[in-house]
């Protein structure tokens, strides 16, 4: 297959995320790793949908993620992980 | 009971997509065209910004800039296109079995059976857009109706991101006043012709006698008399994610004209090839092999021969396309764009009538042949192993027609069938 090219966007940041993958296949992401090293515990999902980013530009699964006292949206693009650059919402 | 059909058509595809995925360029005029120096150079999809200065599909891409000196021209991106196909595709599947693909970008839906559980035909079309919308990130159309038609039809009247109703009740005050042209499969040729007998609108076409346009026009008069008339009752193909596969083709704008059987040979072995592989790939062999051949003035034809007997043999599908070109082309001019197609399918492992008088082990020994190198290329590639030919000229033997030339234009009646 021709390979798919892909978009660089100031406003899109590709994130490391830990996550607990269960066994009927289901996956809760735990924690975001931000561009700068710092750790973030996710303390609650709250809900998961297929949704596009205008934002980030891209689509795939949104989690709704509580971290601190702040709600975010965590994308799962294929198998990359994604975020909004703050002041999206 | 009538019918409820769905047509969704995802607006400016493309460049909705290309537009979704660089925020940077979403306020201005974007079109997706095709790459110049491979002379693929033109207007593939645009914006409504685009469209606005007068751009149109098809145009080369100096035109379009000399309309809008600020476009912003940006290469397709097919990989990306599909998946948004396919994630489209799968928000229809929620409602209905019944999708049947028109291109990328369009679809229609028999929700007929899903009314009880969705809710009219409007509010489903409504759903759908709103689903398109928040989960992809773009904008469809969706026409509404009790027939394929006027369904497809509905959905082109407003763009972007709305739902047009064409009922049995207000057909005649919708549909009618539109020109000839809006109707699927009035194309040019036609046009000119109804223009000459007075023919404009859809209802001029509808109020026409079947039999003079029968006359006139052959069997297609009397199909677009009974399109006109919404008494089309082609039924939507249900189909998985794979259509309905009725012939398998690559055709190329080459990288530069081709002028002697030399360069044609070349090129009807490397479509020859992606044909055959694609032919192993889904199980298939063809009775009959057909080339379209285009000049470089635009003249275009196609002609079509039986094979001796049903194959997916490369070399036998190139040696009958290379006959047929021979036979009817007498190089009035070079020749811009070539493309070969394998139709009349039968799957590959049905019985066959073998002959006396040809090599069968010869036979046995190329089609296995052919399976190691299709392994040989999944594996290292698909320039790993080529023929020798098509290294005469580096050019025109690096073309890979079975990845990067993706023909998506689906025929409405299946195998071009009347129904």
């Amino acid at each position: 297959m021709m390979e798919e090219k892909h978009y660089c966007n100031p406003d899109k940041i590709y994130v490391s995320v830990k996550a607990v993958f269960y066994p009927d296949g289901g996956c809760k992401p735990t924690a975001v790793i931000w561009e700068d090293g710092r750790e973030y515990e996710i303390n609650r999902v709250t809900d998961i949908r297929r949704a596009a980013s205008l934002k980030a530009g891209g689509v795939g699964i949104r989690y709704t993620c509580r971290v601190g006292n702040r709600e975010v949206y965590l994308f799962l693009e294929e198998d990359r992980w994604f975020m909004e650059k703050k002041g999206t919402r | 009971m009538e019918r409820v059909i769905l047509h969704s058509d995802l607006n400016n595809f493309y460049a909705s997509v290309e537009c979704l995925h660089r925020p940077e360029i979403r306020n201005k005029a974007v079109a997706v065209c095709g790459d110049p120096a491979a002379r693929h150079g033109i207007v593939l999809a645009k914006n409504y910004l685009a469209k606005e200065s007068g751009i149109q599909t098809g145009e080369v891409i100096w035109q379009a800039q000399q309309k809008c000196p600020e476009l912003v021209v940006v290469p397709p991106n097919y990989p990306l296109y599909l998946k948004f196909s396919r994630l489209a595709r799968s928000i229809y599947a929620s409602y209905t079995d019944q999708v049947e693909a028109f291109g990328l970008d369009e679809a229609w839906l028999d929700v007929t059976g899903s009314i009880h559980i969705f809710g009219s035909g409007i509010e489903m079309a409504d759903e759908i857009r709103e689903r398109i919308k928040l989960e992809l990130g773009v904008s469809a159309s969706v026409g509404v109706s009790y027939n394929k038609i006027f369904a497809k039809l509905g959905s082109d009247m407003k763009k972007p991101d709305a739902t047009t109703i064409i009922s049995k009740d207000n057909f005649k005050q919708t549909a009618w006043p539109l020109p000839a042209s809006d109707l699927l499969y009035v194309g040019r040729a036609t046009c000119r012709k109804f223009a000459r007998w007075g023919i404009s609108t859809i209802g001029d076409i509808a109020e026409s006698d079947p039999l003079v346009l029968k006359a006139r026009l052959g069997k297609w008069g009397e199909v677009l008399w009974s399109f006109a008339n919404g008494y089309d009752r082609s039924p939507v193909v249900a189909m998985g994610e794979e259509s309905i596969i009725k012939s398998v083709g690559n055709s190329i704008t080459t990288p530069r004209d081709l002028e002697n059987n030399e360069d044609v040979l070349l090129i009807i072995y490397a479509l020859s090839e992606s044909v055959a592989a694609r032919l192993r790939e889904h199980g298939f062999k063809c009775r009959t092999v057909h080339i379209h051949v285009r000049d470089k003035n635009l003249f275009t034809f196609g002609v079509q021969g039986k094979l001796l007997r049903p194959g997916n043999i490369s070399n036998d599908i190139a040696e009958k396309a290379m006959a047929l070109f021979r036979s009817h082309y007498s190089w009035a001019h070079p020749i811009r764009s070539i493309g070969v197609r394998g139709c009349d399918l039968i799957a590959a492992d049905s019985h066959e009538q073998l002959s006396l008088f040809t090599d069968e082990e010869k036979r046995i020994k190329q089609e296995k042949i052919e399976a190691t190198l299709d392994t040989l290329r999944c594996r290292f590639g698909h320039f790993s192993v080529q023929r020798a030919v098509l290294l005469k000229d580096r050019e025109l033997g690096s073309i890979n027609p079975k990845e990067e030339h993706i023909i998506h234009p689906l025929a409405f009646f299946k195998g071009g069938k009347l129904p």
